[in-house]
């Protein structure tokens, strides 16, 4: 399973935390601040792939953004990288086109499309018309709801 | 303000986040964050009632600021008050906001699971989704306890929308990792089995995680998804690409669900029906066969998804371990990535080959690949790539390559990554010595360890070298020649001076024939690098000095003057000053008789593991080294060999036993024998047995052992044969209830009664052990006749106190103890006693240092389901870390810190040694504070070990 999932900026700013196991508080920011030293002390053309800990660290680079994400000893690195990109892929389908700004300032809705496309530290579902039919489906019924209270 | 907001757009929030971001400082943040805090209570305290909206917007706020990494301790009521809004998109917020906080606050769970439970109900597909995502994302105890029962019922549901499922199979899992004990298997498991069948890709998907974590878990119940998994993987390995419409991805049909499968069928050995294991090898072959087609795509999506499905199966066949054919295409396959373009895959298959060394069908297919291998540690530009080419040369050495490996490894340790020189070094310590079939060979190749990373060169590996140059002979004329051409270079380590000074200390009278290295040359080599050397170098070179003494009475004179000199005699160091007062005193007053007598050559050192081997076990893997062992060598070691002889005298103050043991052999796979004293007085160490009687008091009136031991060692020998069964009085019930005290510990009373106390003290090496029993006569009056088959006078004088030993060997994992029958005769009456001897199978572990990245592969590795036993069970005992620690640490596994993500859990490491094998032991304690319980997991090679281990450590707890 995957133990999180964390976007973070070139600079190190942490842009979207996911965590699919009960830690603490502080052990996160730890957590944080070694991936974003490690993964960003990385020389391009690196694998993308480390250890740390007990477990393996899968990251990916898109555009100003890094996408990194820790996952049990068994799983498939290969695969978790298409786990990035499919979410890079549905952000994008979303968004369109999206960039780090997309993600800053609707993140709410990055997490909304994680969710259901990630759950417990599991891909849920791996279409990509399903994922955004869901998530234009609840867009709509906020648009719905919206309307009479936002005025 | 850019224009990027979408959907509903709260535009107070969106004016907020830029104005963050315009901050220039770090306080120009806190102080915005502040403003915006104030205000936000100000709000929720007013007097006004909010609107959902702006309700919905300053929960949204409060989450944007504490994931900016800022504490929020408010906004929960208003949060939960969002879950019961009938506005979707307040909802949605309500739920987020819980589960990235929930944690910190958990008296509202109620009123949360509340929520979640009308949601649950509403049979609204969206609301439910988002109730069931919130259950997986918190994953507490308390939504455990309140929907464990409710969720399997919607995941089997018939009318259950497919989005639903697959969220309701999810949170099954979540819920079943961390509360396992709440998730009870009912009806509903044969029915998730068969979501393997479903029509909906998703759903499968979903589920095959779930039912992947469940049968890890309990094997048996699961044991149906085995062809259910082989027949949906047949169906995607030989669909078209376009098959599966969305589920394709980039060309590879539905590839996670691929990979899921595959996992799952790792739970289990190869399928046993033979129509079910021929599908599953013809999808194996598909898809190694796939990777021989052309790509369809030159996108890196394309190759990855195809070969994390080709990665995913060549671990299924390596799991499988059965079938030659797979298992050398396997790695042929990897072969080929070793030298592809991409990293990453070079990356993975020096990864995957590892495993594939050591299967014996496979080891020799790997081994084809050394040169690529080697090329790879020469060229790859990225560390962590080398360091898996460094494993994967460590792992393919056998007899035939070593040479080649062992000189590759040491020419790449000159430029080699510091951070890891620590482990070529040991790993090429331990090849070396591995397949030395010249140990000529060996002395060089540790030398030039020392030369080329002497700081990394730990103490073991040089200690290691000493040993073997001892015990061989033929090796000790070519070692001592070489250390002393070594010792010339201007500048050496000081390890080399270490070993170069023990060395010629025992063999330089082999090299000094030649004129070139005479003993006075030695001598001045070795002395003109003393001042260089820190104070433990320099104890060592002033034994070596005293025994140069001994080999070349001619050079006498020199050293003496050295050691008079007052840097020597009134060194500062306490250790330096004794070692050369008194090795000058010997010197001019023993005569050459004597002094022969005392700096004898050292005496072989039993064959033992190699310490390096444990060493680099504790870093990497099972291991086993006794830390007392390695203490007394390095005293032996700096101590030049020539003081510990004659020490262990006060050793034979061992007490005469006189009464008489019959020991019920009540499982062969254990052989306990008594000796006699004697054997336990030779010069072991740690054997200060005056030390021992602290458990007992003590007023020893019985012989010394000088007096007696030749009778009873001819008493034993006798009677030793005779010992077992043939009780000739009945015995009464055996005790043991301070047999669980001594699972953890080895030391203590472990009986007693009005007359007799029995007191224990053990010691347990590897698949040895021994144990000194003591009995204590507690009244006034002598016990009398021990045994009848003891013919000699065995009587017990009052209050005093004999001791027996035992020698115990296990042969074999085991359950039941040996008991322990004594018969004696007090006062009129004849007294029997039984009790059971706390000779446990985890005495004969081993502690195991290992990373965590190990610590995980060998967890993986030891994955098949009768390899793991798990138990939980409410604590007897206060749940106290400190006291948890002792215990996993006394029971003889390694705790290993830092390795389990979660730090409230508790792992260790071990070796059990038996005389036939070892087994390799892994466990992991999880405590649950708030329920009082524990989760305890063991998983070694062997089952019955698992399971024996499980129960003795289970009921410490």
């Amino acid at each position: 399973m995957m133990h999180f999932l964390l976007l973070f900026s070139r600079q190190g700013k942490l842009r979207l935390q996911k965590w699919f196991t009960p830690i603490p508080e502080r052990e996160k920011k730890k957590i944080v601040r070694d991936m974003t030293t490690m993964v960003l002390g990385r020389k391009p053309r690196s694998c993308n792939f480390l250890h740390w800990k007990d477990l393996k660290i899968v990251y990916k680079k898109y555009a100003s953004l890094y996408f990194c994400c820790g996952l049990d000893a068994e799983e498939n690195e290969l695969l978790a990288l298409e786990v990035l990109h499919r979410y890079v892929e549905l952000l994008d389908k979303y968004f369109g086109n999206v960039c780090e700004l997309d993600i800053i300032f609707n993140f709410e809705k990055a997490y909304f499309i994680l969710d259901e496309f990630l759950l417990g530290g599991e891909v849920q579902e791996t279409s990509k018309q399903v994922v955004s039919r869901s998530i234009e489906a609840s867009d709509m019924l906020q648009e719905v709801s919206e309307r009479p209270c936002s005025r | 303000m850019p224009a990027v907001s979408k959907g509903d757009g709260m535009r107070g929030l969106a004016v907020f986040i830029s104005d963050i971001r315009n901050c220039k400082s770090k306080e120009a943040e806190i102080k915005r964050i502040n403003k915006e805090l104030a205000n936000i209570r100000s709000k929720f305290k007013g007097d006004k009632a909010l609107d959902g909206y702006s309700k919905k917007k300053y929960v949204c706020k409060l989450l944007f600021i504490f994931l900016l990494g800022h504490d929020i301790d408010f906004g929960h009521m208003e949060a939960v008050n969002l879950l019961s809004s009938n506005k979707y998109t307040e909802k949605q917020i309500g739920y987020l906001f819980i589960s990235v906080l929930v944690n910190s606050n958990s008296d509202l769970i109620s009123l949360i699971n509340n929520a979640i439970k009308n949601d649950l109900s509403s049979r609204n597909p969206t609301f439910m989704n988002l109730a069931l995502h919130c259950i997986a994302n918190v994953g507490s105890r308390e939504m455990a306890e309140a929907f464990a029962a409710e969720v399997p019922r919607i995941l089997v549901a018939g009318d259950t929308m497919d989005s639903v499922k697959q969220s309701a199979a999810l949170c099954l899992l979540r819920l079943n990792r961390t509360s396992p004990d709440l998730v009870l298997m009912g009806e509903w498991t044969a029915r998730v089995v068969h979501l393997l069948n479903d029509q909906h890709l998703g759903v499968v998907t979903a589920a095959t995680s779930l039912i992947t974590t469940l049968a890890q878990k309990s094997p048996e119940d699961f044991k149906t998804s085995v062809s259910l998994a082989v027949a949906r993987l047949s169906r995607i390995v030989s669909s078209a690409s376009t098959d599966l419409q969305d589920y394709t991805y980039y060309f590879v049909a539905a590839p996670w669900l691929s990979v899921k499968l595959l996992r799952l069928l790792q739970c289990y050995p190869p399928p046993e029906d033979g129509a079910i294991r021929g599908r599953l090898t013809e999808c194996l072959e598909t898809i190694l066969n796939k990777a021989q087609e052309p790509p369809k795509s030159k996108k890196v999506q394309h190759s990855n998804a195809k070969n994390a499905v080709l990665f995913e199966a060549i671990s299924l066949i390596i799991h499988h371990d059965s079938e030659p054919t797979l298992l050398v295409r396997a790695c042929n396959q990897l072969g080929q990535f070793l030298q592809h373009r991409e990293t990453n895959l070079r990356y993975l298959a020096l990864e995957s080959m590892c495993t594939l060394a050591s299967s014996e069908f496979s080891h020799e297919a790997v081994k084809t690949h050394i040169e690529t291998v080697i090329n790879a540690l020469k060229s790859e530009r990225d560390v962590s790539v080398r360091q898996r080419a460094v494993d994967l040369l460590y792992a393919m050495c056998d007899r035939s390559n070593a040479k080649q490996i062992v000189a590759e490894m040491l020419s790449y340790l000159e430029t080699a990554d510091y951070s890891i020189r620590e482990e070529i070094v040991l790993k090429v310590a331990i090849l070396a010595e591995k397949y030395a079939v010249d140990y000529t060979w060996y002395v060089d190749t540790i030398l030039n360890l020392i030369r080329f990373a002497g700081d990394y060169v730990s103490d073991e590996v040089w200690y290691r070298v000493i040993q073997i140059v001892i015990n061989r002979d033929e090796v000790q004329g070519y070692a001592a020649k070489t250390v002393f051409e070594a010792l010339q270079a201007p500048a050496c380590h000081e390890n080399l001076v270490k070993v170069g000074g023990y060395i010629l200390g025992e063999f330089g009278n082999l090299i000094a024939g030649d004129s070139r290295s005479s003993p006075l040359i030695q001598f001045d080599l070795l002395h003109s690098k003393f001042h260089l050397c820190s104070v433990p170098t320099r104890a060592l070179l002033l034994s070596a000095y005293i025994k140069f003494i001994n080999l070349f009475p001619e050079v006498k004179g020199t050293i003496q003057e050295v050691l008079r000199s007052d840097s020597q005699l009134r060194n500062a160091d306490v250790e330096l000053q004794q070692r050369a007062v008194e090795y000058l005193r010997l010197s001019s007053i023993a005569s050459t008789d004597i002094l022969a007598t005392v700096l004898e050559e050292m005496p072989p050192f039993p064959e033992r593991e190699s310490s390096i081997l444990a060493k680099l076990k504790r870093k990497k893997g099972p291991g086993n080294l006794h830390p007392d062992l390695d203490e007394n060598r390095k005293e032996r070691s700096a101590n030049g060999g020539t003081a510990d002889h004659s020490s262990t005298t006060s050793n034979a103050k061992v007490l005469l036993l006189s009464c008489c043991l019959l020991i019920r052999m009540t499982h062969c796979f254990l052989i306990v024998t008594v000796t006699s004293p004697k054997v336990a007085a030779s010069p072991t160490p740690s054997t200060d047995l005056l030390g021992l009687g602290s458990t007992i008091t003590t007023q020893n009136s019985a012989p010394p052992a000088s007096k007696g031991t030749s009778l009873l060692v001819d008493v034993f020998s006798e009677n030793i044969a005779a010992f077992p069964v043939e009780t000739p009085v009945a015995v009464g019930p055996v005790a043991d209830e301070n047999f669980s005290r001594f699972v953890c510990k080895n030391n203590g009373v472990l009986y007693e009664n009005q007359l007799l106390q029995i007191g224990l003290k053990s010691e347990f090496r590897q698949n040895l052990g021994r144990m000194y029993v003591f009995f204590g006569n507690k009244t006034s009056t002598q016990f009398m006749n021990f045994a009848a088959s003891v013919p000699a006078d065995p009587t017990v004088d009052g209050g005093a106190q004999l001791q027996q030993i035992l020698n115990i060997e296990c042969m074999s994992d085991f359950v039941d103890a040996p008991v322990l029958n004594i018969q004696f005769r007090y006062g009129g009456t004849l007294q029997n006693v039984a009790v059971k001897l706390p000779i446990t199978l985890n005495k004969f572990f081993q502690p195991t240092e290992m990373t965590s990245q190990d610590f995980f592969q060998r967890w993986k590795q030891l994955g098949a389901p009768q390899q793991e036993v798990q138990k939980i069970f409410k604590a007897k005992h206060s749940m106290d870390t400190e006291v948890t620690k002792a215990k996993i640490m006394g029971f003889g596994a390694a705790l290993l810190d830092g390795v389990d993500p979660n730090p409230s859990n508790f792992v260790g490491a071990g070796v059990i040694h038996t005389k036939t094998t070892q087994v390799g032991c892994l466990l992991r304690l999880e405590p649950n504070t708030q329920a009082q319980m524990y989760r305890l997991t063991l998983r070694t090679s062997r089952d019955t070990v698992s399971q024996r281990l499980c129960d003795l450590l289970s009921e410490q707890f």
